[in-house]
Formats: structure tokens, sequence, C-alpha cells
């Protein structure tokens, strides 16, 4: 028997406009860009809830009405789920329709789809609670598993996630930590108790989310059935297909003319006609499938590039400057308890500022080129650095008055 | 097999292998001094070339025009090791970079009649001893470096029959800013370019240009961007370290004073970057003919104390130069290539150019800015300045990406051209 668990990440940060030094101490809005540049995120956000979120919620509603057993889940990042709620409220509500269904999952992630778990263990807890408050309240679920930032994983952070009363974890399959075993099973990561980890079947998945539209490929128009087989063919050698990608594959990556819409239409059609094929929500496979052995990840790992570690965040000097001066300013934001600062200094952690600066293959303008709305990683670096010293500027001459807001408490579920 | 096809098939052997072996292309080259002698990157872009085609075993007759003091015994022992170089010098007073009226001036100087009584005369001369040096030397091809030496190869090219190259430096567009352009070096410039067999442009910015204002057809051009040569650099210590302990940070302008480079875009990027950091000096390296305006343009500005004028500087002290910046800027207003660039990253600073320049189409790793955004500009620097990590960051990767920007490449692209335009 295999199940196909499809996981759909749906992300967009609030990115930083070109803020200059002569911005410092004059203009606090950091992320309000108006031009029509790839920064302005209002714009950004309509022009990918028009070309994916509409029409890909409709397929996936249509698909859940038709398949009473098909089921599919997402993680929303918080920052993502402000913009809807600010830009976009019928994208709110079409998703909020999914997941009435009750056949649609959302995970757990850190509100601000941000790196804290490397940086700061407490803020990492405390944004996780923020998220899940969020969830609660936006779609009337509390999530069971959870998954970091762009699937970065190791063993001390499933321990903290166990500790938190998460039930499951996902992770990147990558090569180097599985060697010769198989995505397709369950593990246990090692020093956890109950703990269950999910791997990413990225060759099947890429070939989706990456693959799909290339001319180039040998398999290229990969089709609905040809899909199906492939995933048949893990029958016996298997358990659970893992297909985790962007959201944005259907539509925004993959454009509706490359036929990615019909594909996805079609897809649980030919994966019935297998009998021994089903769906399931990342917590159905934690209750169905029991782990096949302990996997020792210690260094970390993600889902971004060939090389699957954190070299799209952290690698060159700027970023390691960025991240560190971010994080530096965690007691004096705390400090003020106020929450517009706070808010800021947290929106200021989205990874994604961090991969607009990086320059690994800048020179080759490859897939970091194509995700990145500023000129050059280092118009990236420099907006985001002045915005910074503004931030500390605020937090620097901050009078506390009264009545603000308070933190949302830390609380574990169980 | 027969004997007779044995032997054909023999002799067409010999023959190939004949030409890979013995054929060797010879260069008739019409350029101008080499460093530390010369006085821009026209001097510099010669030599790496010419360098780099004897690597590939083109034999190069160099002319250049004879200077007191220094000439063509100086050039040969640079290349007295490799003998594919043989340097004639012509009697001249014309130096890169002169203009009508700076050449006046200098022939005031002059005893000796001579030299032309204008810039022009002496262009026109100058081709006449050219086309004396064409009739005694063999070669294959002609190749001549920017527009004073243009007619030389016009008149090498009469008196041979063989193909002419031009390879456009610069152009009267660029020199002047677009201001006030010269119509008698406009019209040699354009009627060198449409008897030419072919032309090099050092940049597409170049080659548009070409195709733009001289209405040379696209096809006629091929783009050859400048390289460089680590090893021509040596490196030499920052000699302004003292200041630079005392929390100074040094913000570098070099080239010459001129419309061309944007000397005032400098000086105005750096009003604004003192109003929010006071602790940056800005230098400007070179000379030319907007000095004395510039100078008093940081005086009107108050701005004096932080904008040092360091003359021109050549070898040691022009490494050292560029060693002491945090940042080099080049504002130009119109920059066919822009080599010092190129220069200040070996030297270990890190580059803000102007998005109208040539280099700005090979380096990816640099700051690029419009040069009338002096606030822009001002933006950046003071970013640079503020984060350690921003310039190691691009100086870091610029200095990677300038090992596939090298004369190697260069010079393979126009060995390649010689062939297409003799074939």
């Amino acid at each position: 028997m295999t199940s196909v668990c499809f996981y759909f990440q749906v992300h967009q940060p609030f990115r930083v406009k070109d803020y200059r030094v002569f911005d410092i101490g004059q203009d606090s809005e950091y992320f309000n860009d108006k031009s029509d540049r790839s920064i302005n995120n209002e714009k950004i956000l309509h022009k990918v809830a028009g070309k994916c979120y509409l029409p890909a919620n409709a397929v996936l509603l249509e698909l859940l009405k038709k398949h009473p057993e098909f089921k599919v889940s997402f993680s929303f990042s918080g920052v993502f789920l402000d913009q809807l709620e600010e830009f976009s409220p019928e994208t709110l509500e079409s998703f909020q329709k999914l997941v009435a269904t009750g056949r649609v999952e959302v995970l757990g992630e850190t509100y601000y789809h941000s790196l804290s778990f490397l940086y700061s263990p407490e803020e990492f807890r405390r944004q996780v609670a923020l998220h899940r408050a969020k969830i609660e309240k936006l779609f009337g679920v509390t999530p069971t598993v959870f998954r970091n930032t762009e699937l970065i994983y190791n063993n001390a952070l499933a321990e903290e996630v166990e500790k938190m009363g998460y039930k499951g974890i996902i992770a990147e399959g990558a090569d180097h930590i599985l060697e010769w075993r198989s995505p397709n099973f369950l593990y246990r990561p090692q020093g956890t108790q109950n703990l269950k980890l999910l791997l990413k079947n990225y060759r099947l998945s890429d070939d989706i989310a990456f693959r799909f539209s290339s001319k180039e490929w040998s398999e290229h128009p990969l089709t609905a059935p040809k899909f199906a087989d492939w995933v048949s063919q893990v029958n016996g050698g298997g358990d659970v297909v893992n297909l985790f990608m962007d959201y944005e594959t259907f539509g925004e990556h993959q454009w509706e003319d490359t036929g990615i819409f019909n594909f996805l239409r079609h897809l649980p059609d030919e994966i019935y006609k297998n009998p021994d094929n089903n769906f399931v929500t990342p917590s159905e496979a934690i209750l169905r499938y029991n782990p096949v052995s302990l996997l020792d990840v210690h260094h970390f790992m993600s889902w971004a590039d060939v090389e699957r570690d954190l070299s799209a965040w952290i690698s060159n000097p700027m970023q390691h400057d960025a991240l560190e001066s971010i994080y530096r300013m965690e007691e004096g934001a705390l400090a003020t308890n106020n929450s517009r600062i706070i808010e800021d200094w947290r929106r200021l952690q989205t990874s994604d500022h961090f991969y607009y600066m990086c320059t690994k293959w800048f020179n080759d303008g490859d897939v970091h080129k194509y995700f990145n709305p500023y000129n050059t990683p280092y118009e990236a670096f420099i907006a985001y650095m002045n915005a910074l010293q503004d931030l500390k500027l605020r937090i620097h001459n901050f009078q506390p008055q009264k009545s603000e807001t308070k933190e949302v408490p830390i609380k574990h579920i169980s | 097999m027969r004997l007779s096809t044995l032997l054909e098939y023999f002799h067409v052997e010999t023959c190939y292998n004949e030409f890979k072996l013995f054929y060797i292309m010879r260069v008739l080259m019409f350029g101008w001094e080499f460093p530390p002698h010369n006085s821009g990157g026209l001097g510099t872009a010669c030599f790496g070339l010419t360098r780099a085609l004897a690597a590939r075993k083109i034999d190069v007759l160099f002319v250049l025009p004879k200077r007191v003091g220094v000439g063509a015994s100086f050039m040969n022992i640079l290349f007295a090791d490799d003998g594919k170089v043989r340097f004639t010098e012509i009697e001249t007073t014309l130096r890169p970079y002169v203009t009508s009226e700076s050449y006046v001036r200098l022939r005031d100087n002059i005893v000796s009649d001579i030299y032309g009584n204008t810039l022009m005369q002496e262009v026109r001369r100058y081709a006449m001893r050219a086309r004396e040096v064409a009739k005694n030397e063999h070669f294959d091809i002609i190749h001549a470096h920017d527009w004073l030496s243009f007619l030389a190869g016009i008149e090498a090219k009469k008196v041979s029959g063989k193909p002419l190259i031009l390879h456009v430096h610069a152009t009267e567009f660029d020199r002047t800013g677009e201001q006030g352009v010269n119509q008698e070096i406009y019209d040699i410039e354009r009627m060198s370019l449409e008897q030419a067999d072919g032309i090099i442009a050092v940049s597409n910015l170049t080659k548009e240009r070409l195709v733009k204002n001289y209405g040379i057809p696209r096809e006629k051009i091929r783009v050859v961007h400048n390289g460089i040569d680590e090893c021509d650099y040596l490196v030499t210590p920052d000699r302004l370290s003292e200041l630079k302990r005392a929390g100074q940070k040094v913000v570098l302008f070099l080239g010459r004073i001129t419309i061309q480079k944007g000397p005032e875009y400098f000086i105005r990027a750096a009003k604004r970057a003192l109003e929010y950091d006071p602790n940056i000096l800005f230098i400007v390296a070179g000379s030319g003919d907007m000095e004395r305006q510039m100078i008093l343009e940081a005086a009107n500005s108050g701005i004096s104390c932080q904008v040092l004028f360091a003359g021109f500087l050549r070898g040691e002290e022009l490494t050292a130069m560029y060693r002491s910046a945090d940042l080099f800027v080049m504002p130009s207003v119109s920059e066919p290539f822009g080599l010092t660039t190129l220069e200040s990253i070996i030297a270990g600073t890190p580059v803000l150019i102007s998005k109208q320049s040539g280099v700005s189409e090979v380096l990816v790793h640099a700051l690029k800015t419009d040069f009338w955004d002096t606030d822009d500009m001002a933006n950046k620097i003071l970013s640079v300045v503020s984060h350690r990590s921003l310039k190691d960051t691009l100086w870091g990767n610029s200095r990677e990406e300038l090992k596939k920007i090298s004369w190697d490449v260069a010079s393979k692209k126009c060995v390649d051209y010689y062939e297409d335009i003799l074939r």
C-alpha cells in the first residue's frame, strides 16, 4: 500500500522597500513599497493570488468534492496570513473553505518564517506559539505536525519540537543523510521518544515543482498517468510518498499554460487507478505507520539548492552580519514592549531577506536571481541594514507608554 | 593504396601541418606607451593585449609615438625574452587624451619645427610617417588603437593593401561627455571607421555608440572587452593606515578630472554622504581640465577638509592609493570600459561604478549607480563604509570574478577576428 502525502508551503515575506540611509529616523514604514518593482508586497500578493492561490484552491476544492478520500496539507507562514488579511481577504476565505472540509491539514511553523531556531531558541518558541494562535483563530484547528522554515532540520530541532508537544516533523529527504535508505518510510529522530519524521521524496516532488515544464527533461511532458505510475512503483518498497513543494508551483512557478492545473486536476483519478494507493495527511501518516529506524541528523539540512544546507541564507559575510545584527536586537526590541517595534523586528527576521543577499551563484543568473526582487544581493543588504538602523534608533529612543499589548504566552499543546 | 594517392595524402597533411606550425600571423599595430609611462587605460590596454597576443604566437610590430625620455628601448626590455614583439618609433608630439587646445599649448613650448602647428596637422604628419613604416615592413593585418592613430592605420592600409582593424577605446562623444564634440575629430573617426575592414569595440556600450552616432552597421563591429592580468600588479602596503586606524574611511575617485569621468558627481555625492558621516575622506586622484573647478566646488560646499586632491599618480603610489581606499568610485558619464575598476579590485578595494560603463557588462560583483543619482551614490558609499561585511563580500566575489576577465580571453577574441577578416 502506498499513501501519497501532499504538503504545500504557502509563504510571502514582507519585502523591504528601497530604504535609503536618508530615510533613517524619518520613515519607519519598511515594507510599503508602492512602485512597480517586485518589492511591492501588495502587488505581488495580488499577482500570485490571481495566478496561483485562487485557481489552485478552486481545483483542490473541486477534487475534495469529487474524491471523498482525497487529502492535502498546507503550511502557511504567519506573515503570509497577515498579508491575506490586509490585501486579499477573499483568498483567505478560499483557504478557509478548504480547511473546513476537514480533509486539509494545517502544519505548524514559525510565524515569521524565520531562522530563529538557529539564533534564539526562546524567540523560536515564541514565534511557534504565535503561529499556533493565528492558525487556531483563522482556521479553528491546532497543528500537530511541525515544519521548520525551509525544512531546516537537525536532531536538536526534533528534540525541541517534541518537547513542544508535536507528534511529527517534516524534513528534506536529502541523499547525504539517507544514503541507501528510502524517504518513503517514517523515521524516528535521534534523541526523541515518540516524534515521527516524514521525509520529502525530492525526486518525485521536484519532478512537479521544478521539472514539470522543462523541455530539456527527457520525461517532458509530464502527464498525470505517467506520474501516477511512478508513485505506484513505490508499492512494496515504502509506506508513504511525501510530495512537498511550494504552493506557488501551481500557476506561478509553472504557469497555467504549461498544463500544471490540468495535471493536478487529473492526478487523484490516476493515483486511484491503482487500488493500493491512497492519500493521507501528515498526521494520518503518523497514526498509520511506524518508524523503520532512527535517523541521526547532526548537522543542519534544508530543502534549498543542491547543497541542501544553510548556505542559501548564511554563507557570505553580509548574511552573517545581517543575521547577527537582527538577533542582537532581541533584548532591546522586546524590552520596549511596543507591538509595532516588536512586529517590525520580527518581520525583519523572515528568511527571505537573507536569501536575497546570497551571492553563491549570482554569476550564473540561476534560481536565486529568479527569486530575488532586488537588482543585486548588495542592494538587498543595503536596504535591509538601513531599515535595521532605523529600528535600532526607534528602540533606543523608545519611551514606554501605558496600555501596551501583551506578548502571547508560550503554551505547549498536549 | 596507389603511390600517387599516398603522396597526395601526405602532401596535404604536410601543408596543413606547415600551416599550423610555421605560419605566423604578423600584426602591424599602432598603439600607445605602456605603463608606467602611460597616462590612462589606453596604454595599459595596449600592453596587456600585446603581451597576450605574443603568448599566442602572434608577431606584433608595434609602432608608437616617440617621446623624450622614454621609448622603445624600455618596451623592448619588457618583451626581451619573447622575440614576438618588435617596436618602432615615430617622432611626434602626439599622446593619448590630447585635445586641440592642449596640443597647441604643448606645441608652443617646443622649438623644433618638424611637428604640426595644430593637432590635426600633427595627426596627419604622423599618418604620413606611418606610411613609410608600412612600406618597409611585412605584415598580414593592421590594428590601430583610437582616433589619433586611425589615419596612420588608413595610410598603412593604402600602401600595403592589407586589411585594417580599428580598435575603439573611446569616441569623441565619450571624451567630451557629449558636450562640444569636435567636428574635425568626429569626421576623422567616422571616415576611418567607414574605411576600416573591421572594428573592435571595448564594450557593447561602445558598439551601440558607434552604431548610433557614427552610422556603422552592427555586423561590422566585434566586442572585445578589456582584461587584466594579476601578475602586473604588486601588492603595496596601504599608506593611509594611520589615518584609518583613527577611524577614517577612504573613498577614492581615480581618473582624469574631465567631464567624461563625472568628477562633479563624486563631489556632490561626497557632500551628501558627509552630512551623515563626517569620518570619510574623499580622495580625488588624477589631473585634468576640471581640476580647478572641482577644488572650488569642494570649497564652496564647505567640505574641503574632507576632500583631498592627490594629483596624478603612477606605479607604487597608484597601487598604494587603491589599496588605502574602502571603496573606489567611478561615476563616469560615459565610460567605454573603465580598466581602473579592475585595478582597484586587484589592489583589494571593491568598486561602485556607473551603469553607463562598459566594465559593468563584465563585472557583476560591483555596486552600480546612475552617475547623476548622487543620492543613490551617497547611500551606497555610506553602506560600504559602515558595514565591513558589505565591503568584504563585494570584494571577495569581485576578486573571483576577475579571473574570468583576462587579456588572454581578449587576445583569443582578437585572433579569431583577425582570422575571420583574413579569410
